[in-house]
């Protein structure tokens, strides 16, 4: 597991992808903390993460796009399946890799706090007021960015899932986009259905409504489960199909 | 002399021992194996064993189940029934362990383009789980299949036959004892052929190695033995030096001579050293064509036209019909096929095509009779030859 871990995350940095997707990354990221909190004068980074998310229909088929679909392709997938390394070693292996990458810049991507709190401890300074909190709150942040990990591993488990079924990375893509978009988007289409059911179910699976506990700094053990579950849902499904494949 | 025949006797025994407890000789078995994609079957109840140190050669027709019963055998895919073992270990209930045994070069050499050899065969190293040392083992591997002066470089820069070379070592990797190689002189050129035919050999001498091909002259060159697949079923299953005594020892003949047919025939039956006389139905003028076959050994043409100048009837023709590895094959593979016949076409004669056939024949019967006896025959050979050098 630990030798196709390591192919895959140096793989990244062989081809451009790796660079690409940590540029995009974080420019992303730091144009939408500008904008988010220091261009409207505020100390609130929920919204800077919730952008983020937006972020990602982009950024993680990327990462997941070739993964599976490229092995495929080359017949390389023979060599990984030959050798004495078990389907769930191999997939994991692969998953933890683009989940490294994720997950690193993620972490990097944090810089974009510190002015934030230079600002606030310059405000504090001169504040004649001192029962009022000002500046960022770091609970909530870390509740953020806790969230946004597993949020990424779930995103990143879909695409790995959905790279396995194609040896077409372009197809591969388009198609990890296009969940993700209607995974996001629905919450919002779903203020708009009257039927209280339908609507509650949908309110149930929609991915963006789970991270809003995040946002306010609450690690509900609901949220983190569900994001989880997706991750080894699909991680297994992936693993299942290579069994299939096998057995067809 | 008593001692040796004592000795025989004693390592024939040893052998068998062995052999029963725990499949020390045998390491690939194949039972009965069958793959179904839908509706289509690509392998259909193939059994054979393969032994420490042998060579066999896969071979048949495009489509005939060689890949697909080399990916079964490395766990690439399963089977619909039956099972593999390589080493003792079955490769469905125990694939990790079994795996570990195989060293597996598929059609299309697995190759991470953008890796250079170096990293490439690190990658596999580490891949395998190999604890062999890595610098020497590597270099090792590097020299047998002679890429030292590639090994920094790009795989996508390399050129066909270097890649296969780079795939080649990458089944060696951790010096596996059984390896798989699915075609492995396809698009090389005539000097890298046999470099690889070399190769094989050498390997031979410590791994049991199973190649697939369709090139004959590759098997008869490197293989002890030949499995024969057709249509996913084996069609014949015999020793290399079999198959060619079997086209070498058939010595017939096509006599054109002229003269009354019914005496020439008896004539010729009572010549000695011909074993079988047959009258053919061609004529040309007053000559009849004869199908003669003589004994092992015996070469009967001298004393056949002597015998004819006797009697003064002219031997107007006599032509020599010697088959070769690839007319047998294709004579084993036609009739395998009764259904294709006609897409063989004129390629032969009648009467050769028939010796083939015949030739053919046995050899698909000598498979069919003798499953697990013929091996362990092989075996005792072995021990015998074995003993005899020592």
């Amino acid at each position: 597991m630990f030798a196709i871990y390591k192919k895959e995350l140096r793989s990244y940095f062989i081809n451009a992808i790796g660079y690409v997707f940590v540029g995009v990354f974080l420019a992303a990221a730091a144009i939408l903390c500008c904008y988010t909190t220091l261009g409207s004068q505020s100390y609130d980074a929920s919204s800077y993460f919730t952008m983020l998310i937006f972020a990602f229909i982009i950024l993680i088929p990327l990462l997941t796009m070739k993964l599976f679909a490229e092995e495929k392709k080359l017949r390389t997938e023979q060599l990984l399946l030959t050798a004495p390394v078990s389907i769930w070693e191999m997939v994991l292996g692969k998953f933890l890799a683009a989940f490294t990458l994720f997950t690193g810049c993620v972490l990097v991507s944090c810089i974009n706090f510190f002015p934030l709190y230079s600002y606030a401890r310059a405000e504090r300074a001169e504040a004649t007021y001192s029962e009022l909190h000002i500046g960022p709150v770091t609970a909530e942040i870390i509740s953020c960015l806790i969230g946004i990990i597993l949020l990424g591993a779930a995103f990143i488990s879909i695409g790995l899932f959905v790279s396995s079924l194609t040896e077409n990375q372009l197809a591969a893509a388009v198609v990890t986009v296009s969940i993700i978009f209607v995974m996001l988007i629905l919450d919002m289409v779903n203020k708009y259905i009257d039927v209280y059911a339908i609507r509650f179910v949908i309110s149930w699976i929609c991915v963006l409504s789970r991270f809003s506990n995040f946002t306010n700094g609450m690690l509900e053990f609901s949220s983190i489960l569900y994001y989880l579950s997706i991750t080894g849902v699909f991680l297994m499904l992936t693993v299942r199909i290579y069994d299939k494949r096998r057995w067809g | 002399m008593f001692k040796i025949i004592w000795y025989n006797i004693i390592s024939i025994s040893i052998f068998k021992t062995k052999n029963k407890k725990g499949n020390l000789l045998i390491m690939i078995k194949i039972d009965h194996l069958v793959k179904n994609y839908g509706s289509n079957c690509a392998v259909d109840d193939i059994s054979f064993e393969v032994g420490k140190g042998e060579i066999v050669g896969l071979l048949g027709p495009n489509g005939a189940g060689k890949s697909t019963t080399m990916n079964i055998l490395t766990g690439y895919l399963s089977s619909t029934s039956g099972s593999v073992s390589v080493a003792g270990l079955n490769v469905l209930d125990n694939p990790l362990e079994a795996k570990k045994h195989i060293g597996y070069l598929p059609e299309q050499p697995p190759l991470y383009l953008d890796m250079t050899v170096e990293e490439y065969l690190i990658f596999n190293y580490e891949l395998k789980g190999c604890k062999l040392n890595r610098t020497k083992h590597l270099e090792e591997i590097c020299e047998v299949v002679k890429i030292k002066d590639v090994y920094k470089r790009v795989i996508k820069n390399l050129s066909k036959g270097y890649r296969q070379r780079v795939g080649i070592a990458q089944a060696l990797i951790g010096s596996p004892e059984v390896i798989i190689f699915d075609e492995p002189t396809v698009g090389l050129d005539p000097k890298q052929i046999i470099e690889v035919r070399n190769l094989l050999r050498k390997l031979g001498r410590d791994h049991t190695v199973i190649l697939s091909t369709h090139i004959l002259q590759e098997v008869q060159a490197v293989c002890d033995r030949i499995v024969i697949i057709n249509k996913g079923k084996i069609v014949a299953d015999e020793k290399t030096e079999n198959i060619t005594r079997a086209v070498e020892s058939s010595r017939r003949f096509n006599a054109k001579i002229s003269g009354p047919q019914k005496e020439v025939l008896a004539m010729l039956r009572s010549q000695s050293g011909i074993v079988h006389v047959e009258a053919l139905p061609q004529r040309d003028g007053d000559a009849y064509s004869y199908l003669i076959e003589s004994d092992v050994g015996i070469d009967v043409r001298k004393s056949l036209f002597f015998a004819l100048a006797e009697k003064r009837w002219p031997l107007i023709g006599l032509e020599s019909m010697g088959m070769s590895l690839e007319d047998i094959f294709i004579a084993i593979v036609d009739q395998s096929s009764p259904k294709n016949r006609y897409e063989r076409g004129k390629r032969t004669r009648n009467v050769k095509a028939e010796a083939e056939q015949e030739i053919a024949k046995s050899i698909m019967s000598n498979t069919s009779k003798s499953g697990s006896a013929r091996f362990s025959a092989l075996f005792d050979e072995d021990n015998n030859s074995k003993e005899n050098d020592n």
